[in-house]
């Protein structure tokens, strides 16, 4: 057995490939999809059975503008971190707000919608299976929008203060992975509400 | 393990190891469940003993003896062939076991009520089974009677099996394999026991504190007998007038709001139908004799005799105890 | 190369407290141990558990315990061993080994391992602080009573009022996010730290067989995760899951509930056929038989595993096709595992055995495994299971897979690597003592204990009646804790006075044939002082027998 790089760290291994990031990252996908997937599958079985309460038809309005929200800033994040691998720190910054405020526009719909159903119409995850299934798979969407949002603004900040370079396109990369992981939930998320439901 | 089944097996015709021994079945599911778990058994058995012997015999020829000269013996990494072969033998074992299985699972489950079958509603409650005859129009507990069916008069009973709370699961190894009472999930199964006789079981889908005092009993009668026991039980409760005090005291301590007792005001579905309690050998769900010291010690303090059960303890004094339970005798 | 070069350890940072140097550390090596010892300190738990439910058992209608009491300690039982056991002392050796054995310096994330590991211990603190919460502590406390698989709707606020239920869904939660971070770990380890010339079909089976455990956690855990989120939202957002007053089915939790509950225990099995194959060849003196047979049959069965959980649920009334799917999709998991026994079987074939400790922990295995496998052929048989399901009978078959299967590839694993974690070895002859009591123990309990299954006797019941011709194997199973109780006695005494007064161990005391044994005992914190680069799947023998080497044959 020759011994041959004496030094071959595992930092470089980050921009091969199969970095570690991205295998990571993949992983966390796998999870999570296995969690959405139980909670769609409690959607669909559930689809119609109500005892009581509102029908989806009677209380849903289709969310567009929002959806085009989510579906564009996965746009304006690629071309955010596309920027940054070629070290373009002034449209990377830009591009990478752009995705912050759309992503924070779509939440904030929802939590709007959320209230008028609530607080207007009465409708709460404890109203019918309707009401439990949607208000639970929305709901774990929005969270995992909330907690890709957490991250995209600390990357904000720390890029703010000129603390992200171009070496780091990578982990931004990565950190891509998982918000457009998190747009392609939504298209399953709405076709399956928002379409099929009704 | 393969010898103590076999065991059970050869003792189920002789004096029973236990009177609810699957390998002794009585019934045709059961039959059928028995025949092919002997075939599982069979082929089972024949892969334990080749592969067993392998092992075996591998264990002690190649090991390393004293004096050995220290070299290490030939290495081999594989073969394409064995592989191949012992890939193809199970697969085809798997096969021939699936198809002989899928057949049973059909023939058993599949099986549509004849025209003449006895119908059976059973509820399971936490922790007492009720059970419903809609076609007599009259509903008992803990203790269910069928008809003997033999091959001149096949009368085999069909158990729609539902749940008041919690899963339970209905197991007399001797007549059937055991089928889940779920809530929201009606259930069928079917018996068609062979001999008449008592036929025991319990509960077999953790249910709760009481879950191991669920107990099940089956009684098979002849066609005559199951006649007159079910006009027994379409009869109103008897009114014998020299316990009137009892029967009040049964409104008055509120035990009508929980309990049947048909031709009364007691009309209560949480706990079991008492209009026949006296018909029945056991209470408690078949945990004690229906005697009555048993009786009195119960409705004493349910809770402290079948620990669990959700039949309260009632505030009332000796006589009021004595007389309740003298009510509750005249109930035949 | 290494095994020539002596390693010397760095030298130690200064004043730094050993108890903040272990709670801080992101070492993987030292991640593993701590897996271990915790995963052994709950195995001492949960087999107190378990003598206090057999002496209840031992007799017809005794009151050594009450039925309540009784209720939590089955479901403590069952919970703590497969995730605060099982779970960790599969991750613990796993931890270790993996990166030793790929030539890496450690897990591809240091820090997300140290986070696993915490989580994983937090939930079970968590579990276990139910018995000093609420209610009395000799009847259990608020310790979880639904059983390990917690069914609904026994598990709704109106049948489980108390906490015991909440403490049951959170640890898990909490045990869960540790389990699947491990999972990620793994898989990205050792997709992407493999030494040079370590491709994937030259790396061990254990990385192998790691790699698929790793990726069957991502999507074993998850669901598990989904139900509990949903329970807890029947449990406090009145949402209605599993509610049947709303329409809600209590049997979705049992398919949800299962489709993690399967996949679980093959996340516990083939880590512990990676113990075996990696030993077994080691005592045989002969390479493992069908290397690529075995990486393609537990790739097979991980599959195949994801579609076989409704042979748990073949009583709760599917309809005669659905349960005869099950019964095919179960039976043909049965064919990779039995070519791996086919493959060990055919690697002793022909060998030198050794019958050191390890290798008679892998050779009861063997047997053990065996049966247990074909008593799991015999539920998989959907008629039969209709008498033996929720029975003594399955009982018998699960525990004789996880103790007589898994644990004994434990012990096995503690065996053969504890001289490497520690520089010491571990007396053979208490050695022997542990595994013939272990065995005469397990045998006397779990054979015995599938008669009253077949004899109608179902399980978590806290007694049984006189006359259902139980009690004189129930006595039998009892008596059989007895040895077992002896056995891990002296295995704990074995390792604690091994540890300071055993023989040292020196880098390969074995004579064995992958990269952890061409590195110290217990290796540095840099694993290796200079990176290795292999030829073929067993370097060292390469090394000891260059006129014969590997990759000229593989």
């Amino acid at each position: 057995m020759s011994a041959t790089s004496a030094n071959v760290t595992v930092e470089s291994a980050e921009s091969q490939p199969l970095s570690r990031g991205r295998v990571g990252m993949w992983c966390l996908i796998i999870a999570e999809s296995a969690i959405f997937l139980i909670f769609i599958t409690a959607y669909l079985v559930y689809m119609g059975k109500s005892v009581n309460g509102p029908t989806p038809r009677q209380i849903l309005t289709v969310p567009v503008i929002t959806t085009i929200c989510l579906l564009s800033s996965s746009f304006t994040m690629h071309w955010a971190t596309g920027a940054l691998r070629e070290g373009k720190q002034l449209l990377f910054r830009v591009f990478w707000f752009i995705t912050l405020a759309l992503g924070a526009t779509f939440l904030i719909s929802t939590l709007r919608e959320w209230h008028r159903f609530i607080y207007q119409e009465n409708f709460t995850i404890s109203t019918n299976l309707f009401g439990t299934t949607f208000y639970s798979l929305v709901g774990l969407h929005a969270s995992h929008v909330a907690v890709g949002l957490i991250a995209l603004s600390t990357v904000m900040v720390l890029a703010l203060f000129g603390k992200v370079k171009q070496e780091h396109h990578e982990r931004c990369e990565v950190l891509a992975m998982y918000w457009h992981f998190v747009d392609a939930i939504w298209v399953v998320v709405f076709t399956i509400v928002y379409g099929l439901g009704r | 393990m393969l010898c103590s089944a076999t065991a059970c097996f050869a003792a189920a015709n002789s004096a029973p190891l236990s009177p609810t021994n699957i390998f002794a079945p009585d019934s045709t599911p059961a039959r059928s469940i028995f025949r092919i778990s002997a075939f599982v058994l069979e082929i089972t058995g024949a892969i334990f003993v080749v592969v067993f012997s392998l092992l075996a015999y591998a264990v002690i020829k190649f090991r390393e003896r004293k004096g050995d000269d220290g070299h290490e013996p030939a290495q081999v990494y594989g073969s394409n062939q064995m592989e191949l072969a012992w890939t193809v033998l199970p697969v085809l074992i798997v096969v021939v076991l699936f198809l002989s299985t899928a057949q049973v699972i059909h023939r058993v489950q599949d099986a549509k009520a004849p025209a003449d079958a006895v119908h059976v509603t059973a509820v399971g409650h936490q922790f007492w089974w009720a059970y419903e005859y809609p076609q007599y129009n009259f509903s008992t507990a803990n203790e269910l009677h069928v008809p003997v069916s033999s091959p001149q008069d096949d009368r085999p009973t069909f158990l729609k099996l539902l749940s008041a709370d919690v899963d339970h699961s209905f197991w007399v190894p001797r007549l059937a394999g055991k089928t889940d009472l779920i809530p929201n999930h009606p259930n069928t199964m079917w018996i068609d026991p062979h001999q008449p006789g008592i036929y025991l079981g319990q509960c077999a889908q953790f249910c709760g504190t009481a879950h191991a005092n669920m107990l099940l009993r089956v009684y098979v009668q002849t066609p005559d007998d199951f006649q007159k026991w079910v006009h027994e039980q379409e009869q109103p409760a008897v009114n014998d007038p020299s316990v009137v005090l009892g029967r009040t005291l049964f409104v008055v301590k509120a035990c009508f709001a929980c309990h049947t007792i048909r031709g009364t005001i007691a009309a209560g579905k949480v706990g079991p139908d008492l209009t026949h309690l006296m018909s029945r050998d056991t209470i408690a769900s078949g945990m004690l004799p229906n005697t009555p010291e048993n009786l009195r010690r119960w409705i004493q303090d349910p809770p402290a005799v079948k620990e669990g059960a959700l039949m309260p303890k009632v505030d009332m004094t000796d006589e009021q105890l004595t007389q309740i339970t003298a009510y509750l005798e005249t109930l035949k | 190369m290494a095994t020539d070069s002596i390693t010397l350890p760095l030298p130690r940072a200064e004043s730094r407290s050993v108890v903040l140097d272990w709670l801080c550390t992101v070492d993987h090596k030292k991640i593993g141990l701590m897996y271990i010892v915790y995963a052994l300190i709950f195995l001492v738990i949960m087999g107190c558990e378990a003598i206090l439910m057999r002496i209840q058992l031992a007799r017809p209608e005794l009151h050594f315990l009450t039925a309540a009491a009784f209720n939590r300690l089955f479901t403590m039982h069952g919970t703590t061993g497969i995730f605060f056991v099982a779970m960790p002392i599969l991750f613990g050796f796993g931890n270790y080994f993996v990166p030793l054995m790929i030539g890496a310096r450690d897990m591809a994330f240091p820090r997300l391992n140290a986070f696993s590991f915490w989580m994983t211990a937090f939930g079970g603190i968590l579990l276990y602080a139910s018995f000093f919460s609420g209610g009395s502590l000799l009847q259990g406390g608020s310790a979880p009573s639904v059983g390990w698989f917690a069914y609904a709707p026994l598990t709704s606020p109106v049948f489980s009022p108390g906490h015991g239920t909440d403490f049951w869904i959170l640890s898990l939660l909490v045990a869960g996010v540790g389990s699947i971070g491990a999972g990620v770990n793994f898989v990205a380890t050792i997709l992407c730290m493999r030494c040079p010339g370590m491709t994937l079909s030259k790396m061990p089976l254990f990385a192998w067989m790691n790699l698929v455990t790793g990726g069957l956690v991502l999507v074993t855990i998850s669901p598990l995760t989904a139900a509990q989120l949903m329970l807890m939202a029947d449990r406090f957002l009145g949402s209605h899951f599993f509610d049947p007053a709303a329409g809600g089915q209590p049997i979705m939790w049992m398919h949800f509930f299962w489709i993690f509950g399967h996949p679980e225990v093959y996340v516990l099995i083939i880590p512990s056929f990676a113990f075996i194959s990696e030993i077994l060849p080691v005592f045989s003196r002969k390479a493992i038989f069908g290397y690529p047979a075995m990486v393609a049959a537990t790739a097979g069965i991980g599959f195949v595993s994801l579609g076989v959980w409704a042979h748990h649920m073949f009583t709760v009334g599917m309809p005669s096709y659905g349960n005869a799917f099950f019964v095919l999709t179960t039976m043909i998991v049965a064919v990779p595992t039995g070519i791996k026994i086919f493959n060990w079987l055919a690697t002793m074939w022909g060998g030198k055995i050794r019958f050191a400790t390890p290798m008679l922990f892998c050779i009861a295995f063997l047997f053990q495994f065996l049966i247990g496998g074909l008593t799991g052929i015999m539920l998989a048989t959907a008629p039969f299971d209709w008498q033996l399901n929720n029975s003594y009978f399955v009982v018998a078959h699960f525990h004789y897979i996880i103790v007589g299967g898994i644990l004994f590839a434990i012990f096995a694993a503690f065996y053969y690597w504890f001289p490497k974690m520690t520089g010491r070895m571990l007396s053979e002859t208490l050695g022997k003592w542990h595994f013939w009591l272990m065995v005469i123990g397990f045998h006397l309990t779990f054979d015995f204990m599938h008669v009253p299954g077949l004899l109608g006797m179902p399980r978590r019941v806290y007694t049984y009646q006189a006359g259902r011709g139980w009690g004189a194997w129930n006595m039998i199973v009892s008596i059989g804790v007895i040895f077992q109780v002896a056995a891990i006695l002296i295995f704990v005494y074995n390792m604690v006075h091994s540890y300071f007064k055993g023989a040292v161990a020196g880098n390969d005391p074995w004579d064995a044939w992958t990269l952890e044994w061409a590195t110290t005992s217990p290796p540095p914190d840099y694993n290796f002082s200079t990176v290795p680069a292999v030829r073929s799947r067993r370097p060292l023998w390469d090394l000891k027998h260059p006129e014969d080497p590997d990759w000229k044959y593989e």
